[in-house]
């Protein structure tokens, strides 16, 4: 049995839909499947446009939700519509909402779930690849229930490739009332925050337990923008509340595949390298010689960041 | 008020992890309570606190042999703890763990439900969710802060961007991310108050639950060694680390040529 039919849940962002689920819908085409993507919001129209050029053939756009998180009325609208049309498998992104809605999907539709997908084969049906123990063993796991199957998916696990064509078919979707009562969104606060996004800068320099102290994430900073990369930071110190979640490389944060990371103060614990092992280049600075990030570090410096970071500041001024 | 915290015994994640014959996360060693549920207890902690009336609960699943992270958990300050333990669960999914927490939590009828957003051995993420389904409840994730005013709870719930702040009338489902609040440690009247607080083992059965709503229906077909890049040179910094860092900078074209 090859794979026919795939839905690639799209989540909507400012006018299209998150990389990751571009990802998704590529990865979708490439193994051959008959493309749907699912996305909601007001931009439908454009949506259409963007997954259809990713390769989605069809659109499911359940229009605008309001003010609410997006999982239960999602969940409760597709899940008669999986259970009809029983394409193979429904592809998550692993966001925040993503994960929500694989949830209450799973427990409608009494299917189990599996997360933390890095890669998908066709082996007479679907098989996902799950990375265990910071990468060092890869698992392979398949669904033995009937009906379609749930993957959430992480991010970068796949190329996204524009070069599928047209738009993809538009079907309006009336959405389902849930049998939940509403969260509801009251205000919605952004951090401001410069330079390049963290998941698509070239370079990306980030922080850890080993700095020390909320100040001395400065140099994190400093760094970041003389090599025209993002500032990124571990579990810990945003745990710390030093700096803001959207700097958080790891499993529960971003996914980055830089052409050259640099870990400062970074000890590598497996949440942390799972997000950012992906790297071409992997620079690490850290006071401990027996600090697991030195395992899948390029280039390791045995030291302290308050004194290799400040010299490297000021030797890449100085060619300026 | 009164809530209820899923939490989870776990193997020591800094201990040597591996799995056993039919691929499951080896537990042979000593279990201690997820770092990430002691957030969710010290949350629910200081909402009761804050309610002046209630209690604090915690449920769990898995081999009640020893049940030490239980007791960390009783000696924070919850007043019980329910633990379903039954043969019939080893090697359970995150769905069937979830109706199992549901059918716990239900005898109780909480006001509220915590749980951390993903366990530090499985990192699933998705059991609170699906609880809060198989309960018909409202969920509230990612949450890092959480405030309850009469029978509404407003959390901030982390976004890409920054955090939204989302309300829900109780009750609800609420997970919370790890540094949400700091922890209190337990205290010596508490560990010794903890020895006597009830501390309920049940099964699969006195929950209602059937046989074949245990079915494992995700399989492990097989394991195999990642490509591990080896490791590549290491200095220690002799007060050169940052030129050594430098030259690998160009010797990458990250940087051009040499500093003129």
């Amino acid at each position: 049995m090859t794979i026919g039919d795939l839905w690639v849940l799209a989540e909507p962002t400012k006018g299209g839909i998150t990389t990751t689920a571009k990802e998704l819908i590529s990865e979708a085409r490439r193994l051959g499947a008959t493309v749907t993507a699912v996305s909601w919001g007001s931009a439908g129209e454009e949506i259409a446009g963007v997954v259809g050029s990713f390769g989605a053939v069809r659109l499911l756009d359940l229009g605008d939700l309001g003010a609410v998180l997006p999982a239960s009325v999602v969940a409760a609208t597709l899940a008669p519509l999986l259970s009809s049309e029983s394409p193979d498998a429904l592809l998550i992104p692993a966001s925040n909402d993503g994960r929500d809605i694989a949830g209450r999907l799973s427990a409608l539709l009494d299917t189990p779930v599996l997360t933390n997908v890095t890669g998908l084969r066709d082996n007479a049906g679907l098989e996902s690849e799950h990375p265990i123990f910071g990468g060092t063993q890869t698992v392979v796991a398949r669904l033995r229930a009937s009906g379609p199957g749930l993957f959430v998916v992480r991010a970068k696990s796949f190329v996204a490739d524009a070069s599928a064509g047209g738009a993809a078919q538009r079907v309006t979707v009336a959405t389902a009332t849930p049998s939940t009562r509403a969260a509801t969104i009251r205000t919605s606060h952004v951090e401001e925050r410069s330079g390049p996004a963290l998941e698509d800068a070239a370079v990306v320099v980030s922080g850890g337990r080993g700095l020390g102290d909320a100040a001395s994430y400065e140099l994190v900073t400093e760094l970041a923008q003389l090599l025209q990369g993002a500032p990124g930071a571990s579990r810990a110190i945003v745990d710390a509340g030093w700096v803001p979640y959207s700097h958080q490389v790891g499993q529960t944060g971003k996914t980055v595949k830089p052409d050259l990371y640099v870990a400062c103060g970074i000890s590598g614990a497996t949440q942390h390298m799972v997000g950012m092992k992906g790297a071409a280049h992997i620079v690490a600075i850290n006071k401990d010689p027996d600090a697991p990030i030195f395992a899948i570090s390029d280039f390791g410096v045995v030291g302290d960041v308050h004194q290799v970071l400040p010299a490297l500041i000021a030797a890449l001024k100085a060619r300026a | 008020m009164n809530v209820v915290v899923c939490v989870k015994q776990i193997p020591d994640p800094a201990a040597p992890q591996s799995l056993d014959a039919e691929y499951r996360l080896t537990r042979t060693g000593k279990l201690i309570l997820d770092e990430a549920d002691t957030y969710g207890v010290e949350v629910a902690l200081r909402l009761v606190e804050a309610a002046g009336e209630g209690e604090v609960s915690v449920v769990s699943m898995g081999d009640s042999s020893d049940v030490t992270g239980i007791r960390s958990a009783l000696a924070m300050g919850a007043v019980r703890a329910t633990v379903v333990s039954d043969p019939s669960l080893k090697g359970a999914d995150a769905l069937t763990t979830a109706k199992v927490l549901a059918a716990a939590i239900a005898r109780e009828m909480p006001d509220l439900i915590l749980a951390a957003t993903e366990s530090s051995d499985g990192y699933t993420g998705t059991l609170p969710v699906q609880v809060a389904q198989l309960l018909d409840l409202p969920a509230l994730t990612f949450a890092t802060s959480v405030v309850v005013e009469g029978d509404t709870v407003i959390v901030h719930r982390q976004t890409e961007a920054g955090y939204d702040e989302v309300v829900a009338q109780l009750p609800a489902v609420v997970t919370v991310t790890a540094g949400v609040v700091e922890p209190r440690y337990a205290t010596f009247k508490g560990i010794m108050a903890a020895k006597s607080r009830p501390l309920n083992v049940v099964s699969a059965a006195e929950l209602g639950l059937s046989a074949s709503v245990l079915d494992p229906r995700q399989e492990i077909v097989a394991v195999e060694t990642a490509a591990v890049k080896s490791a590549g040179e290491k200095y220690v910094d002799d007060g050169e680390g940052a030129a050594r860092i430098v030259a690998y900078l160009e010797q990458i074209k990250i940087l051009s040529g040499s500093a003129s």
